[in-house]
Order: C-alpha cells, then sequence, then structure tokens
C-alpha cells in the first residue's frame, strides 16, 4: 500500500505540475506564422511575445506534433557572411517583448510529421523559463511570404 | 546670395548636353545606385547543373540579366528571405522582368539535388533557377566572385548548417558584373538599378 500512496502521491504532484505547466498568462503571442518550404525541408516560425508580467521570463524551448523537432536559431550577418546559430533561450523582459522575424531569431521546425500546406494552422507549445507553457496557433504562408500577411493573432 | 543669371543658364545647357551625348553614344556610366563593380570582378562563367537536371553554362542566359546568389535549400530563415524579396522586385519590375534570371546557385551540392532545387525555387519565382553540381565547380564560382561558404559541424542528427555570403551580384545582359546588393540596401534600389541594366538593353 505505500507504493500506492507513493504512486498517488506522485501523480498528484505531477497533475499540480501540469496544472502549473499550462498556465503562461502572462504572455500573449501574435503575428505568429510559419513559412512553409517544398517536401520536407526544414521551416522558419515567426511570432511576436508580448510578458505582461512584472517578472522577467525566457522563451526556452518550443514543441509540436506536427513536427519532429523545434529549434531555437537566430541568424546572423557577420563580414557579409549569413550565419545560423542555436539559441538555449531568449529573454523576454518585465513588461517588454521578444520578437522573432526574418533574418532575426526564429525557430526552426523540422521533419514535418504530416505535409504542412499554405493556410493551414499549426499549434506550438512554447515553453517558458519558468516551466510554463503557452499554446500558439501559427498559419501556415507560402515559401514566398515577406510576413504574417495580416493581423493574424495567434489564438490562445 | 545672388547668382549669375548667364552662368546659371550655361550649368543647364551643359547638363541637357551632357544628356544628350549620353543617350546618343550610350557611353555615360550608369547612374547605379547599389555598389558599383563594373570592372572589378570578372565576368560570368560557370559550368554547373540547372534544377532540370541539364548541365548548363553562362552562355545559356546570355541576354538576360543574372541576379547570381548562393544559399541551400536547408536554409529556412535567411534564404527564403532573400528570395521571397527577389520575387518582390521581380514583380515589381513588372514585365521586365522576363529579361532577368534568379540564379540560385547551391553551396549544399550533396543535399541539393535538381529535383529538390526545382521545387524550391519554383516556389519562390517563376523566373528563377536553382544550380548544382560537382563542389569543385561551385567552389570555382565562389571564389571568382569573393565568395565564401563554410559547412558547420553536423548536429547529433546529422544535420548541418552551411554559412555563406549574402550579396546577390548583379550581372548585365552580357554577363558582365554591374552591381553587389547586400541585405543592409534598400529594395528601391535594386528595383532601380535593374530597371537601369533592363531598360538599356546591351552595354558595348
Amino acid at each position: 500500500m505505500k507504493s500506492f500512496a507513493t504512486l498517488c502521491l506522485l501523480t498528484s504532484l505531477l497533475l499540480v505540475g501540469t496544472a502549473h505547466a499550462t498556465a503562461a498568462e502572462h504572455v500573449r503571442a501574435s503575428h505568429a506564422w510559419i513559412r512553409v518550404l517544398p517536401g520536407n525541408l526544414p521551416a522558419g516560425a515567426y511570432v511576436t511575445l508580448e510578458n505582461d508580467s512584472d517578472q522577467a521570463t525566457a522563451l526556452s524551448s518550443a514543441s509540436s506534433t506536427t513536427y519532429a523537432q523545434v529549434m531555437l536559431h537566430q541568424s546572423s550577418m557577420q563580414g557579409g557572411m549569413s550565419r545560423m546559430t542555436m539559441v538555449d533561450s531568449l529573454t523576454l523582459p518585465a513588461h517588454g517583448n521578444a520578437v522573432l522575424v526574418p533574418g532575426g531569431y526564429h525557430m526552426m521546425l523540422m521533419q514535418p510529421i504530416k505535409p504542412v500546406k499554405p493556410g493551414d494552422t499549426v499549434r506550438l507549445m512554447l515553453k517558458f523559463s519558468d516551466g510554463s507553457i503557452l499554446p500558439a496557433d501559427f498559419i501556415a504562408r507560402p515559401a514566398n511570404a515577406i510576413g504574417a500577411g495580416d493581423e493574424h493573432p495567434a489564438k490562445p | 546670395m545672388k547668382r549669375h543669371p548667364l552662368l546659371l543658364t550655361a550649368t543647364a545647357l551643359l547638363f541637357v548636353a551632357s544628356l544628350l551625348l549620353g543617350g546618343c553614344q550610350n557611353s555615360a556610366p550608369l547612374p547605379f545606385r547599389l555598389t558599383n563593380v563594373s570592372g572589378h570582378m570578372p565576368p560570368l562563367e560557370f559550368s554547373l547543373t540547372n534544377d532540370q537536371g541539364k548541365t548548363v553554362s553562362a552562355a545559356d542566359y546570355h541576354g538576360k540579366v543574372v541576379l547570381l546568389y548562393f544559399g541551400y535549400t536547408h536554409c529556412p530563415d535567411v534564404c527564403p528571405l532573400t528570395l521571397a524579396h527577389l520575387h518582390v522586385v521581380m514583380q515589381r519590375l513588372g514585365a521586365l522582368a522576363d529579361g532577368a534570371r534568379i540564379l540560385f546557385v547551391s553551396v549544399d551540392p550533396g543535399r541539393d539535388t535538381p529535383a529538390v532545387l526545382h521545387a524550391y525555387v519554383n516556389a519562390f519565382d517563376s523566373r528563377a533557377v536553382g544550380l548544382t553540381g560537382k563542389p569543385r565547380d561551385i567552389e570555382a564560382l565562389v571564389k571568382r566572385y569573393r565568395s565564401a561558404f563554410t559547412r558547420e559541424p553536423a548536429g547529433k542528427d546529422g544535420n548541418y548548417e552551411v554559412s555563406h555570403s549574402s550579396a546577390i551580384y548583379v550581372f548585365d545582359r552580357d554577363g558582365k558584373p554591374r552591381v553587389l546588393s547586400t541585405p543592409a540596401d534598400s529594395q528601391d534600389d535594386l528595383v532601380h538599378d535593374l530597371h537601369l541594366l533592363l531598360s538599356t538593353g546591351t552595354q558595348p
């Protein structure tokens, strides 16, 4: 019975943890879009994140059921060369924002599990340094799109 | 400050005369806004495979204004951004854009087969051509324009990135290099310079 009690305790702790994890109440996502490339090529995902809280937070990772892997990256230009580097986390200052746009910070979506075509909506789970998670819907746009295309708000 | 009316008239006449002379002899340098590289780089020359699997050389694009850009298809951010901008530039040129070709040269021939490149470039613009080939032929073209690329170490999953030059090299209809466009330059300036090259025909 002791092991059962432990299991119950663990489960309840896990539930508490999950309940806590689902509440990224202070961060809002907007202009969320994905640039869809042909075949299985990796796609870039872009979003504006606003932090309404008095506490700074940071985007630490992201995941999706549509892509096998999501990585946080930064493109940079040095001496006429374009390069891409992995980023551990992206800070959102208190009452500040983080902007992920082409040519700067972006999420790289790799190995689509199912085909994504322009017009589709892809949900990404954005994880923050405090353990909270923000589900955000990204609109899939054609390869030659320049931006989100409209004031498309990411649905909570 | 008072200006002499005769001096103003003389200046105006000289200006008109220079315009007329320039127009007749076609020898006045084109008033490019981007970095003018005329005479500073060798003419376009390569032997590569196009996205239809056919061997092509610079001669195949003679008569077209060429926009040369080095990149790779597994680049999810900067390369698509550049190609999307070039698509907008082509749209802004209207019918004149038919006289231009975007040559997207892969610096990742290991992954960029003609078929992959074909789907990729056509997702951006119908006047874009994907070029790949033997590593040494690509390196020769990159070096010819003092460009560079570096394959970064592969990650755990075997995926890797390629750092590459971000410039766009613009050649006239005779394959002579004319201007260089970098990400810092405005799109208006590129449209302006392409307009000059496309509407003036071949240069002596």
